[in-house]
């Protein structure tokens, strides 16, 4: 019976599939909520070398299917998320869910609420299936620092990277998944869930969806409220969306965005701009391609992919030219200023006392407090601190701080003076390459990694712009490759219509067909 | 014949009495056309017959640099995307003397600052959350009844070689 065979086709891919398709199987009934959450949890356990996980929340997403089960059967229907699996990063607060920022300092915090992204989704119906592993405060690129350990990339397991790599049984040379929101990006591209949430305060969500081969969305800053979101940096924090595709990032960032109360820095987004649409006529676009993105270290394989989405846009009438962003070279200094002071203060909240890990040390407060930040951050977190601390000093303020201020204020321009000169969107790279393997990534600190890494991200965050990166091409290793889409601030609709465009054509494989599928 | 400044300056005063400033400041581009309207005003002040006036009649015939926008480029802001006016309690504006050392006993000063800060977002002052001692207590390590507990303060951090050792004997 043709029911049956449709049932029989999905089951295997049903994880496979997009928000969207998955959303109308659920209220056509060819699965139920619950069936659906048992998969997820089910594929969780097998991807469990992963490490994408540090808390999965099973009794609580069973519980949360049922309610959408029987909203379903009884025809109340919450929205397109209902019933849908998500999987959340470990520094957003969930009520009585430990919330770790992958750190000592954390590790047995039980946040008394939610943040509000994370209940916007739940008031939706979605169903929340576990906290996702990152580097300890979001603070790295690799996903390779936190205190719960590293996130294998899912590609390391497909068939292109292993065969090219020998097809060898050997486990050491697994690929990193970028970070800092390593898990989220590993979570959705593993298929245990069909959206994720990051943060992204320099490229810590687009980094990790580049070399996952996901889409990952930076909205404009003020757009996602950071309330419940365990601050790094105040002034670029945003949460990030990670998904399967542009439409479903479409779709989440609908149900996300608007003003929050509880957060002084949301806006409510001016309704004249574009929604997402899916027949953007990119006759109508210009693209810009700023040439100070072609930095150092960028593999030829990914300049490659950069050109080729040149000629595509171009091909089909849109008209790309050069532009310039002559501060781009400095844009990572400043940020890397910026965001120590930041830190600086931010981490200045955790002493043992109200909340997270205190020392035994008990000789005075200082000491105690001292004693547990030592205990509780890990060197990379203590570096940072201590940085900031130094830009912060008197005799320091007006030669880092300040300066970084006003080199912020120039990158923020160079991005207006190009938008204003007609250019749409800017089409550059994610990051330099696909992911490194663990062993080689490693070989260098946190700090250079990140000086490296972000250097194409962070720019969109220092500017408060929207960025997207969408998965293009797997690599000559197999690994898969992105590009980044950055537009005027509050244009998140635009770009994800672009971005649509692109992904419509260039054929990025799912990583389900490199795999047996699922009984 | 009127002179700009006359027009501008009886207008002006219509504004004040009738319309809030403010919507007023956000003009337009070639749509809604002010100076259309100026003319109209023009007319009928003057009880001249109707003919066609044309923006450059008002001035002088010389020729226009392209470069510079020919007309206003304010964009009206529709009432709908002001927020409403804040009340401005008469506590406050007392408060706001003596900070500032100037007086605005007069209503127009009152409604001058109302509008200036109608700009922004502003959510009403009032405590939405809170009482929750019970749920925050538990999260810390040491609590005796509702307090938290430190060790005694005003003692200085051991000197660095002291530090060391300090650090190395706690659990990492």
């Amino acid at each position: 019976m043709p029911g049956n065979r449709w049932a029989l086709r999905y089951c295997g891919n049903m994880l496979s599939l997009t928000i969207k398709e998955v959303s109308l199987a659920l209220r056509e009934g060819k699965i139920s909520p619950l069936e659906l959450c048992r998969k997820c949890l089910k594929r969780i356990k097998k991807t469990q070398h992963l490490n994408a996980y540090i808390t999965v929340t099973e009794e609580l997403a069973l519980k949360q299917a049922e309610e959408a089960e029987s909203r379903l059967l009884q025809g109340v229907y919450q929205g397109i998320l209902d019933g849908i699996p998500f999987a959340v990063k470990d520094n957003f607060c969930t009520e009585n869910i430990r919330t770790t920022c992958a750190s000592r300092m954390l590790k047995d915090f039980l946040p008394p609420y939610n943040a509000t992204v994370v209940q916007k989704l739940l008031d939706q119906g979605a169903v929340l299936v576990g906290k996702t592993n990152m580097d300890e405060f979001a603070m790295g690129s690799g996903s390779t620092d936190g205190v719960f350990g590293p996130v294998r990339n899912p590609w390391s397991y497909a068939a292109p990277y292993r065969e090219q790599s020998g097809g060898a049984e050997d486990d050491s040379e697994w690929v990193i998944t970028g970070g800092s929101s390593g898990g989220s990006g590993a979570a959705v591209t593993s298929l245990t869930s069909f959206l994720a949430l990051g943060s992204d305060t320099g490229g810590s969500t687009r980094n990790p969806g580049a070399l996952c081969g996901a889409v990952a969305l930076k909205p404009t800053y003020g757009l996602l409220s950071r309330h419940g979101l365990i601050p790094l940096v105040n002034s670029m924090d945003v949460p990030g969306i990670v998904t399967r595709s542009t439409s479903d990032a479409a779709i989440v960032l609908e149900v996300l965005q608007g003003r929050d109360l509880k957060d002084s820095t949301t806006v409510q987004s001016p309704t004249s701009h574009a929604g997402f649409s899916e027949d953007f006529d990119v006759r109508n676009l210009c693209v810009g391609i700023p040439k100070e993105y072609h930095a150092p270290g960028l593999s030829q394989e990914t300049l490659a992919q950069w050109s080729r989405l040149a000629d595509l846009l171009e091909g089909a009438g849109a008209r790309v030219r050069e532009v310039s962003l002559p501060h781009t070279q400095h844009s990572i200094v400043c940020y890397h200023v910026l965001c120590c002071a930041e830190v600086a203060s931010n981490m200045a909240r955790f002493d043992g006392l109200e909340y997270g890990h205190r020392s035994t040390e008990d000789s005075s407060t200082d000491a105690m407090y001292a004693a547990s930040r030592h205990e509780g951050f890990n060197a990379v977190v203590r570096g940072r601190i201590l940085s900031g601390n130094f830009f912060l000093l008197q005799q320091n303020y007006e030669r880092y701080f300040l300066k970084a201020q006003q080199v912020r204020r120039l990158i923020a321009e160079d991005f207006e003076h190009a938008f204003s000169a007609g250019v749409d969107v800017l089409l550059t790279p994610t990051t330099l390459s696909d992911a490194a393997s663990y062993s080689h990534f490693i070989q260098a600190d946190n700090r250079t990694r990140s000086t490296q890494e972000d250097v194409f991200t962070q720019p969109a965050n220092l500017a408060g712009l929207p960025a997207v990166s969408v998965p293009t091409a797997l690599s000559s290793r197999g690994l898969p490759i992105g590009l980044q889409l950055i537009g005027p601030a509050f244009q998140d609709g635009m770009l994800l219509s672009v971005a649509h465009w692109i992904e419509q054509r260039v054929g990025f494989p799912s990583i389900s067909n490199y795999e047996v599928p699922n009984k | 014949m009127l002179g700009i400044h006359q027009i501008y300056g009886r207008r002006r005063v219509q504004l004040n009495i009738i319309l809030p400033l403010l919507c007023r400041y956000y003009y337009a581009s070639r749509t809604d056309n002010m100076l259309s309207t100026n003319v109209k005003t023009l007319r009928k002040t003057r009880n001249t017959p109707s003919r066609p006036v044309t923006v450059a009649r008002l001035y002088s015939s010389n020729k226009h640099n392209s470069k510079v926008p020919k007309v206003p480029t304010w964009e009206p802001l529709g009432e709908d995307r002001i927020p409403s006016l804040p009340q401005v309690s008469s506590d406050l504006v007392d408060k706001l003397e003596r900070l500032a050392l100037v007086d605005f006993r007069t209503k127009e000063g009152l409604v001058c600052l109302e509008r200036a800060i109608r700009q922004l977002f502003l959510r009403g002052d009032t405590v939405t959350e809170g009482d929750c001692a019970e749920k925050l207590l538990p999260l810390s390590n040491t609590t005796v009844e509702e307090y938290f507990v430190a060790p005694p303060g005003n003692i200085p951090l051991p000197r660095r070689e002291e530090r060391a050792s300090m650090l190395k004997h706690s659990e990492f």
